[in-house]
């Protein structure tokens, strides 16, 4: 894609294991995916499927009993997850930026907008309070909230659901990150809310070259902004392409069934197909691909994992049947 | 069925062949599961024992004048005393073996507390059951009550009840009574409101079963839990309370001393260094409040389905 | 703001009417109002004469609406003991207590906020786990035997501190004050640890439930996310919110604080509030008790709305709500 340069962010074999009293919860195992710069990868799976513990044990915020076992996380060629708390720290909110899924959560209630804003940038930047002050000013007239220094003195609660996402994007921003890891930021939101703000980022992710990684069960959302897709199953991703590829000729049963459950103006009076079943806990997961209780072409061989492998030139699946027919026809 | 299935259904041991779980076994081995709630309960087991059967256990029945001696009076703990035995706590300034005060002492102190704990309990739950079935008015106007009597200390209250009823075990209790009946009716109020929309008393009310029938055979029986664990930490609070206003000289008469009173005739002899006559009822005091605490902690969590994973 | 502050107001000012109206019940119903109200030294004829001159033959709505009126002036009755106005007595008695409550709740915020941050943020640690058997142990220990203890342990045999009293007192706004002197401070030290015993134990089970709690928060992983210092995500972030509900309880707790005083003030012989109405009690003073009663009563709701207000000012969401009704 863009030649030699290494990818913005760049994850092998990634495990992240949580140790419970009732057992250990593999909720990412051996998870691998990059983000060149200025690129969008949508990460989309259903709740439960480890996408959201990816993003953070990206950002190192895994929590005990939980904690990133094995593999690596480059960051622009450095490993994270051999990084000091103190490295890690330094790399959080100022190279690398969060944005989270409840907008009404996220920003702290009881402290004004300025507070939290002007602390991001003293936590990484040796400014005075009112060079501070006109950065988080900017920030905000970025994301499009009006009167910002009017803003600033608010709290919280005097924002709509829309509004306060826009100023935690805004406080991503302010350090004008290389990469920006978005957890379901637009659920929360009104549907018309959600395009403005999805525009937005759009815009600013090809503006400034940041690399964005979109957390989402969502794939309509994806659709139109990400450039590829990575679906995730279990803890595992189990497809891996560009969106056209992926959304137009799905190879893995999942994603199949995934797409069939979406409503679309295209298949108007055609019934929604949904998937049988349900996800499985991932505590204790029987060995095997997770996928074969639920899958339409599951077959004796299933019940040993299957290996993420090219099947057609550029994709990548976790499956050992494979839509190939679909891809053939298209290729054909 | 999917094989996948079919392999838990396999990894699943039949335990449940073995051994019939009955919901008091599971309270029990859940509320085994605390080694420190298990001790409370044997201290306490231990406590009441020693409170029932006081006069056969004490060496001396401390309130028979003729079995006193004034020589022996102020002695130290281990001192052997006149009529022959040894004083293992000491003795107050009458020649009282602390010993035996403090079992007849936990006498009185466990029969105030517990009985006016009971009393309350009775009160307060049948007035909370009142609130939440009647609702509307009645609802609101207990409500009001129990929000006024909670908003004022309970020493407070005790105090001014007190202080128009005059001293004696029986205003003591009606003092304590009236202090505590507001926890058990907010109780029992609250989830009774939560138990009367589920379906088993829409059921009862198809049945046309008699209201005083809903109420108690059906309503109140699932109102229990909390209301169990509220009146444990009650009795452990109207024993703390009684011995206060005991030792405050509010409470009960001194031909009847409870521990709060026996801690405070030891009062004016501590400052002179003769600490047992206070501190031996204390700590007896002490252990009985925490045991009786320590079990209802554990009854609180065993019993509260919000903690239960 | 000002409609939500009438509604308040307006709230206490019922409660007040309420409480009087249980206070002459219990004064003048319950009790025997000649033998409470009327000095028992007093002969028949002076007896008669004071029945007649306090009402007692008049109609009981018609008692109540002179007791209130009565009480509306300040005028709540002459102690028996002192012969003084029974409200005078008790408000010169009241900066002793005031000093004792307050000295006893900065301790338990001095003290339980440290204490149950720490078991807030390590709650598996040994230490942890000592500090809240520690605050099991001062919900169950009675405050009064602890007093005894307090003075067996540090003034009989140790001998470090007074046992009883006040010590000297300074003026400081036409009261008197112990606290602005050494030795009054030392005699402050013991009651008030005694008094905060139970207040200590409440904020570390507060605090500690608040920081396990607000720690779960989104905000808080938004805040780490940011690149924070773990200080500032502990201090700023998590401390500020669950400083809203402690101080809350605390505040509210000020008025039980002041009323437990009456254990506290027997047992150090400290000349409060508190240990005037266990005097007048056992000496059947019955103006001091009433005055004292309803003195009580205003304090609590006083307390109350301070409570609300400083709410609202730590909590911008209430501020809102309160200025929008």
């Amino acid at each position: 894609m863009n030649g030699t340069a290494p990818p913005t962010l760049e994850v092998r074999n990634l495990r992240t294991h949580f140790f419970t009293r009732a057992g250990v919860v593999k909720a990412v195992d051996d998870v691998s995916f990059s983000v060149p710069r200025g690129k969008v990868l949508g990460l989309v799976g259903e709740s439960g499927s480890g996408k959201s513990v990816t993003g953070f044990s990206v950002m190192g915020l895994v929590d005990p009993p939980g904690r990133v076992v094995s593999g690596e996380i480059l960051f622009q060629g450095r490993d994270l997850t051999k990084l000091s708390e103190e490295e890690m720290r330094d790399l959080r909110g100022n190279r690398i930026a969060m944005i989270f899924q409840d907008p009404m959560m996220t920003l702290n209630p009881v402290l004004r907008i300025d507070t939290q804003m002007i602390e991001t940038v003293l936590a990484h930047a040796r400014v005075s309070r009112e060079e501070a002050r006109q950065r988080a000013r900017d920030a905000l007239g970025m994301v499009g909230i009006p009167s910002p220094e009017e803003r600033l003195q608010s709290y919280p609660h005097q924002f709509s659901g829309g509004m306060r996402q826009r100023v935690a994007i805004a406080i991503a921003l302010l350090h004008r990150p290389e990469l920006i890891i978005a957890d379901e930021p637009t659920t929360a939101l009104d549907v018309t809310i959600q395009g403005q703000i999805l525009a937005e980022v759009q815009k600013l992710s090809a503006t400034t070259g940041t690399a964005l990684i979109w957390i989402t069960h969502d794939l309509s959302v994806v659709a139109g902004l990400a450039d590829e897709i990575a679906v995730m199953y279990a803890g595992r991703i189990v497809e891996h392409g560009t969106v056209a590829e992926v959304l137009d000729r799905p190879l893995h049963p999942y994603t199949v069934g995934l797409i069939g459950s979406v409503p679309s103006r295209n298949r108007r009076g055609e019934p929604l197909r949904q998937i049988p079943g349900m996800t499985p806990s991932l505590l204790n997961l029987p060995p095997g691909c997770p996928f074969r209780a639920r899958c339409p072409r599951a077959a004796e061989d299933c019940r040993e994992e299957p290996p993420m492998r090219e099947v057609v030139p550029g994709r990548d699946v976790r499956c050992f049947r494979p839509h190939l027919e679909a891809a053939e026809e298209a290729t054909a | 069925m999917s094989d996948l299935a079919l392999d838990r259904a396999a990894a699943v041991p039949s335990v449940a062949q073995e051994r019939v779980e009955t919901p008091f076994r599971r309270f029990v081995a859940e509320f085994a599961e605390s080694k420190l709630a298990l001790l409370g309960l044997g201290v306490f087991v231990v406590i009441a024992l020693t409170a029932i059967f006081a006069p056969w256990l004490a060496p001396q029945n401390p309130y028979d004048l003729g079995q006193l001696d004034i020589m022996d009076g102020r002695m130290e703990p281990g001192t052997v005393g006149g009529a022959g035995f040894t004083f293992w706590l000491g003795t107050d300034d009458q020649g009282r073996d602390m010993l035996s005060g403090i079992m007849y002492g936990l006498r009185i102190s466990l029969s105030v507390g517990a009985g006016s704990a009971l009393i309350a309990c009775f009160i307060g739950a049948s007035l909370g059951l009142l609130a939440a079935y009647a609702g509307g008015r009645t609802d609101s106007l207990i409500m009001r009550l129990v929000d006024l009597q909670l908003s004022f200390p309970a020493i407070l209250a005790a105090l001014m009840i007190l202080a128009f009823l005059g001293k004696g075990i029986l205003n003591v209790v009606i003092a304590l009574v009236l202090v505590e009946w507001a926890y058990y009716a907010r109780t029992v109020r609250g989830t009774a409101l939560v138990e009367r929309r589920r379906e088993y008393i829409e059921a009862a009310h198809c049945l046309a079963l008699p209201t005083r029938r809903i109420l108690f055979r059906h309503l109140l029986p699932n109102c229990m839990p909390p209301l169990i664990v509220v009146a444990t930490m009650q009795v452990a609070r109207a024993i703390a309370l009684e011995a206060t206003l005991s030792f405050l000289g509010l409470g009960v008469p001194i031909t009847e001393p409870s521990l709060g009173l026996l801690i405070a005739n030891g009062y004016e002899y501590m400052l002179s260094g003769k600490y047992w006559i206070s501190f031996y009822p204390g700590i007896a005091l002490l252990i009985t409040i925490v045991s009786i605490n320590l079990v209802g902690d554990q009854l609180r969590d065993v019993l509260n389905p919000r903690l239960r994973k | 703001m000002s409609v939500y502050m009438l509604r308040r107001l307006l709230q206490a000012v019922a409660v007040v009417f309420a409480m009087s109206l249980i206070v002459f019940v219990g004064v003048y119903a319950i009790g025997d109002p000649v033998e409470i109200l009327i000095s028992p030294d007093a002969d028949q004829i002076e007896r008669e004469r004071a029945i007649a001159a306090l009402g007692l033959d008049l109609p009981l709505w018609e008692q109540y609406f002179v007791f209130l009126s009565k009480a509306l002036q300040g005028d709540l009755g002459r102690s028996f003991v002192f012969n003084e106005p029974a409200l005078r007595l008790i408000l010169q008695r009241m900066p002793a207590t005031l000093e004792l409550a307050f000295g006893a709740t900065i301790m338990a915020l001095v003290i339980g906020l440290p204490l149950g941050l720490y078991a807030g943020l390590r709650p598996d640690s040994p230490v942890s786990r000592t500090i809240m058997a520690g605050s099991i142990l001062g919900f169950s220990l009675p405050t009064f035997w602890v007093g005894l203890m307090l003075i067996m342990v540090f003034a009989v045999q140790l001998g470090w501190l007074p046992s009883t009293g006040r010590g000297p007192t300074r003026e400081f706004l036409g009261m008197q004050w112990s606290f602005l002197t050494w030795d009054g401070l030392r005699h402050l030290l013991l009651p008030a640890i005694n008094l905060s015993l139970f207040k200590i134990s409440l904020v570390i089970r507060l605090t500690r439930a608040g920081v396990r709690e607000t720690i779960l928060m989104d905000f808080v992983k938004f805040a780490r996310a940011k690149g924070l210092s773990p200080n500032r995500v502990i201090f700023v972030h998590v401390f500020k919110n669950i400083l809203i509900p402690v101080v809350t309880v605390v505040g509210l707790e000020l008025g039980s604080t002041i009323a437990f005083s009456v254990v506290t003030e027997s047992v150090f012989a400290w000349p409060g509030m508190g240990k005037l109405i266990i005097d007048s009690i056992n000496v059947l003073d019955r103006p001091v008790i009433v005055a004292y009663l309803m003195i009580i009563v205003m304090m609590f709701i006083i307390i109350n709305l301070v409570v609300d207000l400083t709410y609202s000012v730590l909590d911008p969401r209430v501020r809102l709500e309160a200025k929008g009704t």
